[in-house]
């Protein structure tokens, strides 16, 4: 967590809110320095503990305050529980009445199970969503650096309509991107299954991108650094890779994982572009929930093991996470 | 995207010192000043091509699609009359007005219940509890879990069955908190309104980002306007009303485009609680699904989703227009 370059004193950003945090330097990439607080402490490492800042209101407020908290992370973390819960029980421990109890006896079957179904799609998306996020955010630091520092005649219009192809809904390509796709596999038969799935991630990935490495050079790559080199003679590409490049650490960090989370939960695509055969974790899921006659503790061990990759990201690396979210949820 | 761009303070003027207008007084050549911006425009070409041709060719040859005539294969029957009556056609079928007003009821609730959520618990965090770190975390996890995965889950808190010895999920839970009368059919009721209970499962998901977005937004404001009010003799809930929640209104107008948006694109989750052919549950983008696959009319799909599109874009175009202008003015 603490390999944040630009966060040197994250502990202090706690919870005392009279930090003219506007004044500060950009500490996370892809967001501007306003909101500079939000992301730390949201790793679950990092846990966020400061002392009382200022007025905190009466003891009543205070209670009040912590018991709503609480209730609230309680009735957030239900499903959770439901997962644990009915992952753990056997087939036959599984009832209606006794659907919200703890299992008279731990079954790891479920899992078993779960694991035979899902670990080649696991494996799918492994593979989906590392290519995806790599080619992403290697288009989007370029294309990043060109927007902030380097623009063109019209470049604000690309810009901008690179934006709008970030909210559009896939549903409105999807018709003809199946066709399209379809006929490049008719040429090449190895384009199918997660192939198809990384193209296709790694270009509807690249708005994102660039959106979040602009940003982040704008404000994190002094212009006169540029100017210096350009005195100098550099031609851009050695400038990007002198200068730029090794500065941009941070919003790689957060381009891969917002692009590895995006890839790695992505239903939709999956499902018009894959089959059972050659699809992505959550397809795979999908087919594991969808059977006749349910098994409920190997469908929610699934749930389990689809989602841990990105959980276990959150975990780890939650404040680029945020960043991440900050700069553009959509998807 | 948005919410970083709209809410930020002024970025910095990397436009005025950037290297464009250093070069403009460095010489005034008209091939000169094209030499330097050349090789930018060309470090983005990759991109713009696979933009170009995967959102803007795809969109143009999705709305040629829906424009087509179409007839059954067997008995001749026009199914598409072509050209703008396709479009009039699927406005008038009552299937579509279903699915649109399960959108209107979905998007309304999923809106006001992640608003009314973050904004109250970003209001619990905002001035820092002990552990804060650890409760907003909670409160996000369900962001990182993908749809599928959530939905898998819902599909289970929000089975419809009643009464004890067949009731799961939540109805069981009612009963075992001696709540029984607060069971019902969620989402499959016989109500008009029940898609509202499909928003459930879309608010336990995006409250957290919401309230992520709303706290950041506390947080960029200073102490001193706080203080200050306090000074005026302001209440707490004054202060709250008349300095802090004014100042988040361009956050609140970023969260309510995202969700907005989202909630129209909203997919995975519907089709992974309901299955994919629900009429109950029917919105458009699922709706697309049907008629593609099951009643393989490709014309209505791609009617539907250019609709889709267009509803989309009325809600995002005016937003990035009016965050580019917020952008430039602070130029």
């Amino acid at each position: 967590m603490s390999a944040d370059a630009t966060t040197p004193t994250a502990p202090d950003a706690g919870g005392a809110p009279e930090a003219p945090s506007a004044r500060r330097p950009l500490r996370i990439p892809g967001r501007k320095d306003s909101r500079g607080r939000i992301d730390t402490g949201l790793g679950a490492a990092n846990g966020g503990d400061h002392g009382a800042p200022g007025v905190q209101g009466s003891t009543g407020v205070r209670v009040a305050r912590g018991v709503l908290i609480t209730v609230f992370m309680v009735l957030v973390l239900i499903p959770m529980y439901v997962l644990l819960v009915t992952s753990l029980k056997a087939p036959g421990d599984i009832r209606p009445s006794s659907a919200w109890s703890l299992p008279t006896s731990l079954s790891f079957e479920g899992w078993g199970h779960a694991w035979d179904q899902l670990g080649p799609p696991l494996y799918r998306s492994v593979i989906l969503a590392v290519s995806a996020a790599v080619v992403s955010s290697v288009l989007g630091s370029l294309n990043g650096f060109v927007f902030a520092k380097w623009r063109f005649p019209g470049s604000n219009v690309v810009f901008t309509l690179f934006l709008f192809g970030m909210f559009i809904p896939y549903q409105a390509v999807m018709i003809p991107l199946q066709g399209m796709l379809l006929d490049v596999q008719g040429a090449l038969p190895w384009f199918d299954g997660i192939v198809k799935l990384i193209v296709v991630h790694s270009i509807f990935g690249i708005p994102i991108c660039t959106l979040i490495f602009r940003n982040y050079y704008a404000t994190a790559v002094p212009t006169e650094m540029l100017e210096a080199a350009r005195v100098d003679g550099a031609e851009m590409l050695r400038t990007f890779r002198s200068i730029v490049l090794p500065l941009s650490a941070p919003a790689f960090v957060v381009t891969m994982i917002w692009q590895f989370t995006s890839a790695w939960n992505d239903f939709l695509f999956a499902l018009f572009l894959t089959t059972r055969n050659n699809g992505p974790v959550t397809y795979a899921l999908n087919e594991l929930a969808g059977g006749q006659n349910p098994d409920y503790s190997s469908i929610m061990a699934g749930v389990l093991i689809a989602s841990l990759p990105t959980l276990l990201v959150y975990i780890v690396l939650g404040r680029y996470f945020i960043s991440g979210l900050m700069s553009g949820s959509v998807k | 995207m948005g919410a970083g761009r709209a809410t930020g303070p002024p970025p910095p003027p990397a436009r005025a010192t950037g290297p464009n207008r250093s070069i403009d007084f460095r010489t005034d050549s008209m091939t000169r000043r094209a030499r330097n911006w050349l090789p930018g425009l060309l470090l983005v070409s990759p991109s713009i091509l696979l933009v170009g041709v995967f959102v803007y060719w795809l969109i143009t040859k999705n709305v040629l699609t829906s424009l087509q005539r179409s007839t059954d294969f067997v008995t001749d029957r026009v199914i598409n009359p072509g050209g703008y009556r396709n479009y009039t056609q699927l406005l008038a079928s009552s299937q579509y007005q279903h699915a649109l007003f399960n959108l209107l009821v979905l998007t309304v609730v999923f809106l006001a219940g992640t608003m009314a959520m973050g904004l109250l618990w970003s209001v619990l965090l905002e001035r820092g509890v002990r552990g804060e770190g650890v409760f907003r975390s909670v409160y996000l996890f369900p962001m990182a879990v993908s749809f599928v995965a959530a939905g898998v889950v819902w599909r289970w808190l929000l089975s419809p069955a009643q009464g004890e010895g067949q009731a799961v999920g939540l109805n069981q839970l009612f009963i075992k908190l001696h709540l029984p009368g607060l069971q019902n059919g969620w989402w499959s009721a016989d109500s008009r309104f029940s898609m509202a209970a499909m928003a459930l499962p879309a608010i336990w998901q995006l409250s957290g980002y919401v309230m992520a977005l709303f706290l950041a937004g506390f947080r960029g404001i200073s102490q001193d306007q706080r203080e200050a009010a306090r000074i005026d003799g302001a209440s707490e809930w004054q202060i709250y009303r008349h300095v802090l929640f004014p100042q988040l209104s361009p956050i609140a107008l970023s969260a309510l485009i995202i969700i907005g948006h989202q909630s129209m694109k909203m997919f995975d989750l519907i089709y992974s609680i309901a299955g994919p052919n629900s009429y109950k549950a029917e919105v458009p983008a699922t709706l697309m699904w049907t008629q593609l696959f099951s009643k393989s009319d490709a014309q209505a799909a791609a009617v539907n989703a250019t609709i889709l599109l267009i509803l989309v874009a009325v809600v995002v175009v005016p937003y990035l227009v009016y965050t580019n202008k917020v952008e430039e003015r602070s130029r």
